[in-house]
């Protein structure tokens, strides 16, 4: 085992930032150093899954230093099995972005390539945060790398785009840290107790808030989450900001910055306010439903491959926040899995849109056609991605559907067939925009000259193509290798609230307020 | 005398700051073109002083008679007012050059404008903290006015001194009306009997008008009519000295008045604050959403970040106490910083000020645009940048006083200043160059911004330093 292996794989990145800021010797050394630094990180974060110990119930990897002694604010990381899933995510997407940007970004390139390792920083932490004020530093660290990513190397609209994608954040963001800071400021409230934001003790602290302040509590985190997911109707800033973004940017959006807010769902909403979440989670589920159904609706209508895909990512976030607020083994069990998948899958997607777009500088849906023929490679790449979205048995997003699906069904806490009964449409309509937008890129005849001049994929390209199409074959044969590792822990996630369901176990506490 | 000698000797940071504006204005006197002796021999006290202020921090007491207060909380005032003044007469050098007012004597004038800051800061009578108002002022005044050929600044001038004197009316006139009540202009013996004094109308009149002269300074809503004017009007280095010093030093002493000595939680007197806390943030982040000068922007900007710190002096208590002053130091880096880049950007007839005149900063001075970059996301509070840290501290305090409506309006219009600040990052880094000359870089600009990024990282990241010192403060 290695020590301190998680704070290695935390701070690589960054230290790797100022390492490319500090090469600016030629472009291509730049790119190595970053992508070396990327790599590694990668590799070290394999032991996280590894040494990762299901049966141990505490937080793994813990690093704990204390940061603010007088506010009790500590520089905690750990992991379980859930937050272990989505690092190693993170660290394997990250250096696939960075080769994906080899060509494609042109100007300013050891500020993207050290935007993007402090992203990677920020992320990871965002994952292992034990401490409410340490998690909320690197979410609104997020920000920044994103913002110049968006902003400095984004397409024509793109400070519209930014702009607005950074201000949505703030707006919940803000909130959450209220709700921060009163729970710390709750934990003193109560005998013998100290102002505190370790998650590991709010985790017996919170659940004994009364239950009217307990709902704002639980409203200020969830909007935060929910604008982040994006779930319906806090998701227009979504399509903007995914198609503006470069391809890269896309990718990180889609495949790790939308997680967060699926994660710090789990985290923080069902985790410290169990009774909120009995009591909302079918308002939630709703909204997860209508999110399933608008989001393919729009994305049947869509001209722009790009676009189509954002909306794509609404219709499948939709599902993991059904998943989660099912509060049910299976459910949750298909969130999660449906969290890597769906990073796996439209992170799949955008890059081949991406590579379209480096190809023809169009991604109307219109211009393409016949593609199979001129560029089969690049096709049959794209067919694989577009059917693993799609939720084709034997690839990843199966496995994540059905499971959700199936503990929507069973959940007692939903209580009706409904939400199952509408979700499943949007497999239906998933199948329809789809299919329907791969039919008219890749087949039948192309509709513009420019098309001939096309070129198959290159060494590179199809090198950071197939380790994705890898895992989206390996999740849906074997989802054991990832699911077993984190059961444990989901486990433990829905007991505590199926405890509180049964007994209130946590509201016989004093009353805190002064 | 020999008593004379301790008390000088332990007012070491103010004593020691008055020798070296002495010596300074002597240089300029006596001897030719010594415009680099004077800003040497600045730079040199100045840090003599600070370490004079470090030495001093133990001896916790006061001096004169119970007029001054000496170490802890004075010597952490002064430095902060010393690090202001240093810093600004770093970035001055070279600005005042550009614009053509070249004189030792402004190097004179910030040193006794942080003279009186930290009288003012200290005062533990009210007749003093009057005197250090004044002496502060009146430098600033001054500077406010150096260079006289241009309108602009004799109008932010002749404003400034105007309504500063009108602020001082009121504040005459509160320490007037609480010496007829209490007999006694020292605060501290006035402390003694809040309780009793609490209710007396004649009492709460005065330290309201108290508070009025105060909020004058602080620049408050709504007695905020001079600062845009006044900031947009005046040489860039002195709308610097005057957003950070002097509204430091305005603030410390209100916190030494109203949170540390008189006890005015739950009366009506926090009512007054809360509503000039939610006026100010309100008015000043909304109206800096029209502006289109920096400088201007960045005023409105400070009334909104008074209407923050507001917050924390209507909380009260030792929790408030602190973050208020963390809130200060953190306020201070950034706003030298952002002003400090506004004055690299301007040109030689003090105009270029614009936020058109950012556009594109980023391929033209990288370095720059970073760097104001860092100070516009510490002002929207964005971790782990000091301006983050001071908003939680200040918003912590506010919850644990049960002031968690206060917070709700405070980020709410956090969540509308991010777009103005934004605009600043977005045309520096998103809007490619225009045409012309790129704006002259110096060595010595290039420092005092280095230092303040330097000191909102290092806050930001590692508040406990700042923190380990609020626990020996009185």
């Amino acid at each position: 085992m290695i020590p301190h292996v998680l704070n290695f794989i935390l701070f690589l990145p960054l230290i790797g930032a100022v390492a490319v800021l500090l090469a600016r010797r030629s472009d291509n050394a730049v790119r190595w150093t970053g992508l070396v630094f990327s790599l590694i990180t990668f590799v070290i974060s394999l032991a996280l899954y590894f040494e990762y110990d299901p049966a141990n119930p505490a937080m793994q990897f813990v690093e704990k230093v204390s940061w603010i002694p007088s506010l009790n604010v500590s520089y905690h990381i750990g992991l379980d099995g859930i937050s272990m899933l989505l690092v190693v995510l993170t660290t394997f997407l990250t250096p696939i972005v960075l080769i994906s940007s080899w060509k494609s970004i042109e100007k300013q390139i050891p500020a993207y390539i050290a935007l993007m390792l402090v992203l990677e920083t920020a992320m990871i932490g965002v994952f292992a945060s034990l401490d409410t004020f340490l998690f909320y530093v690197f979410w609104e660290l997020i920000l920044i790398p994103m913002y110049f990513i968006i902003g400095i190397w984004g397409g024509k609209e793109r400070i519209y785009a930014t702009v607005k994608f950074f201000i949505f954040t703030m707006v919940g963001s803000l909130l959450m840290l209220i709700a921060i800071i009163w729970l710390g400021y709750y934990a003193s409230t109560l005998p013998g107790g100290v102002f505190t934001t370790d998650i590991t003790q709010l985790f017996d602290i919170a659940p004994t808030i009364p239950l009217d302040i307990q709902a704002w509590m639980f409203g200020a985190f969830a909007l935060s989450f929910l604008i982040k997911v994006p779930a319906f109707p806090l998701h227009t800033w979504l399509p903007d900001a995914h198609v503006q973004a470069p391809t890269g940017g896309s990718v990180i959006l889609a495949g790790v910055l939308l997680k967060m807010g699926t994660y710090g769902l789990i985290r923080f909403n069902l985790q410290l306010f169990p009774q909120s979440t009995l009591e909302y989670a079918s308002l939630l589920s709703v909204l997860g439903v209508v999110g399933i159904i608008y989001g393919a609706l729009v994305s049947m209508v869509q001209k722009d491959v790009k676009k189509l895909v954002a909306y794509s990512s609404v219709s499948h976030m939709g599902f993991i926040l059904l998943g989660i607020f099912g509060v049910t083994v299976q459910g949750l069990q298909g969130g999660l899995i449906q969290m890597l998948n769906h990073g796996l899958s439209t992170g799949a997607l955008f890059l081949i849109v991406g590579m379209l777009y480096d190809r023809r500088h169009t991604r109307m849906i219109e211009e393409f056609g016949g593609l199979a023929r001129q560029i089969p490679v690049f096709s049959t790449f794209f067919m694989i991605v577009t059917l693993s979205s799609i939720g084709l048995p034997g690839l990843n997003g199966f496995v994540g559907e059905f499971l959700i699906l199936i503990g929507s069904f069973q959940s007692a806490v939903l209580g009706s067939i409904w939400y199952v009964v509408f979700a499943s449409t949007g497999v239906v309509f998933a199948a329809v925009y789809m299919l329907w937008m791969f039919q008219r890129v890749v087949f039948g005849v192309s509709r513009n000259p420019e098309n001939a001049k096309l070129v198959d994929l290159s060494a590179r390209e199809i090198g950071l193509l197939l380790p994705i199409v890898l895992f989206i074959v390996w999740i849906g044969v074997y989802p054991s290798t990832f699911l077993s590792k984190s059961e444990p822990t989901v486990q433990r996630v829905v007991e505590k609230i199926e405890q509180v369901q049964r007994g209130d176990v946590f509201t016989t506490s004093v009353s805190p307020l002064k | 005398m020999n008593q004379l000698l301790t008390d000088t000797l332990h007012t070491a940071p103010i004593t020691g700051t008055i020798v070296l504006a002495l010596v300074v204005i002597m240089i300029n006197a006596l001897k030719k073109d010594s415009l680099r002796m004077e800003y040497w021999v600045s730079l040199i006290g100045i840090a003599a002083n600070i370490a004079l202020a470090v030495w001093a921090f133990p001896l916790r007491g006061s001096a004169f008679a119970g007029t001054v207060m000496t170490g802890g909380f004075a010597s952490l005032t002064a430095a902060i007012f010393l690090v202001a003044a240093g810093l600004t007469i770093i970035l001055a050098r070279d600005y005042i050059a550009k614009i053509g007012v070249n004189f030792g004597e402004v190097f004179h004038l910030i040193l006794m404008a942080a003279v009186g800051m930290m009288t003012f800061a200290a005062g533990t009578d009210l007749v003093v903290t009057f005197v250090g108002l004044e002496l502060m002022s009146v430098c600033l005044y001054v500077l406010a006015g150096i260079s006289r050929r241009v309108l602009k600044a004799n109008e932010a001038s002749l404003k400034y001194f105007l309504l500063g004197a009108f602020a001082t009316g009121f504040f005459l006139y509160g320490i007037a009306l609480i010496y007829g009540m209490t007999g006694t202009t020292n605060i501290l013996a006035i402390a003694q009997n809040i309780a009793a004094y609490k209710s007396e109308p004649l009492f709460l009149v005065g330290a309201g008008l108290l508070f009025v002269g105060f909020a004058f300074k602080v620049g408050a809503v709504p007695f905020h009519m001079w600062v845009p004017d006044v900031y947009e009007g005046s040489p860039t280095i002195v709308s610097a000295f005057m957003s950070t010093g002097a509204k430091a030093a305005a603030f410390s002493a209100l916190l030494l008045v109203f949170t540390a000595t008189f006890d005015f939680s739950h009366s009506s007197m926090n009512t007054v604050f809360a509503v000039l806390a939610v006026a100010s943030m309100i008015v000043g982040n909304v109206v800096a959403i029209a502006q289109t000068n920096v400088k201007r922007m960045l005023a409105y900007s400070s009334i909104a970040h008074a209407g923050y710190m507001l917050i924390g002096i209507t909380a009260g208590g030792d929790v408030s106490l602190a973050g208020v002053l963390f809130y200060l130091i953190a306020y201070v880096f950034t706003n030298l910083g952002a002003f400090g880049v506004t004055s690299i950007i301007e040109n030689a007839e003090q105009q270029g000020t614009d936020l058109e005149n950012f556009r594109g900063l980023y391929y033209r001075r990288p370095l720059l645009a970073v760097l104001m970059g860092v100070f516009m996301f510490s002002l929207v509070g964005i971790p782990p940048l000091a301006g983050f840290f001071g908003k939680y501290y200040i918003f912590m305090a506010a919850i644990e006083s049960g002031y968690t409506w206060l917070t709700i309006v405070g980020v709410i219009t956090s969540m509308i200043s991010v777009y103005y600040y934004l605009r600043v990052v977005v045309l520096m880094f998103f809007q490619t160059a225009e045409e012309g000359e790129a704006p002259k870089v110096t060595a010595s600009g290039t420092f005092a911004l280095l230092v303040s990024a330097a000191g909102i990282l290092l806050v930001g990241l590692f508040p406990s330093i700042v923190l380990g010192w609020m626990g020996g403060l009185f």
